[in-house]
């Protein structure tokens, strides 16, 4: 009997403090991990509205973004392991290769 | 005291500060320890939402599968500690202004329009009937049938994709 706000409220909060990891570390794998606690966040208010208005569509596309963030992962952890084999380090304050 | 509500706080505490334990460990290893305990709390807020299928789809793919994978790369690279360079003064402070204000933006649009603020069904109920899991299962493949198998074609282009990204050329130690 929780009414649909309070859902949203977490699902904010964990998305800012997705964000915020975003912006502050500087190791890829742990913003990687932010942007997963994003994803999480979104997921987490497709579900409240889904539950909200009695629908299932919701937790379809739930189940649609966890496949691509499990996708997602598998290839950007691949970009690091391969950045870490060529530079000899994962900080990406060095990675400036591109800046022109 | 409602139980629901309850619960529900408990979990809320536990999620916000697993995700503000992982923002601020120094050690890569605890930060994904602390993702896989924030998965599993959300896990439980999904079954609290009536979504059984959905909360062991979260333990199995992002708590079982896809931070396992963080682990073994963590371990790979031998990333736990990274030495502390050089910071640019202005970051930090500008990054948690950035973010108050973005929960400033939520929170104002969260509580400025009373229309959503609709109760939720019965959990219980939504578990036990319906067959949460058989209706989603019929949906998926009857409603949303091409998309699943978009889906599947991207499972498998990554799968390649990583191979082929990881792999050393010929020639090469």
């Amino acid at each position: 009997m929780l009414p649909l706000t309070y859902y949203l409220v977490i699902s904010a909060i964990l998305f800012a403090l997705g964000v915020l990891g975003v912006l502050i570390r500087r190791n890829p794998l742990i913003i990687f991990m932010s942007v997963e606690l994003m994803l999480n966040a979104a997921n987490l208010a497709f579900v409240a509205f889904s539950r909200a208005f009695n629908v299932l569509n919701g937790q379809i596309f739930v189940f649609f973004v966890m496949t691509v963030a499990a996708a997602e992962v598998a290839v950007g952890l691949a970009l690091i392991v391969v950045i870490f084999r060529t530079k000899h380090s994962i900080d990406v304050d060095l990675m400036n290769s591109l800046k022109g | 005291m409602d139980f629901t509500l309850i619960l529900f706080i408990v979990l809320a505490v536990v999620a916000v500060l697993t995700a503000i334990g992982m923002l601020v460990s120094r050690s890569a290893v605890y930060a994904a320890l602390f993702l896989v305990l924030n998965f599993a709390t959300v896990a439980v807020l999904y079954l609290l939402l009536g979504a059984p299928f959905i909360a062991m789809a979260q333990v199995t793919v992002y708590a079982g599968a896809i931070m396992v994978l963080f682990l073994f790369v963590i371990m790979l690279l031998g990333a736990e500690k990274l030495p502390k360079g050089q910071v640019l003064p202005w970051q930090r402070p500008l990054a948690i202004a950035l973010t108050v204000v973005l929960l400033a933006e939520a929170g104002f649009l969260l509580f400025q329009r009373l229309s959503i603020t609709t109760a939720l069904s019965n959990p219980e109920a939504a578990l036990n009937t319906e067959g949460a899991v058989q209706a989603i299962g019929t949906m998926l493949f009857s409603q949303y049938l091409l998309p699943f198998e978009v889906t599947s074609v991207l499972l498998l282009v990554a799968m390649i994709g990583a191979i082929v990204l990881t792999k050393k050329e010929k020639g090469e130690t």
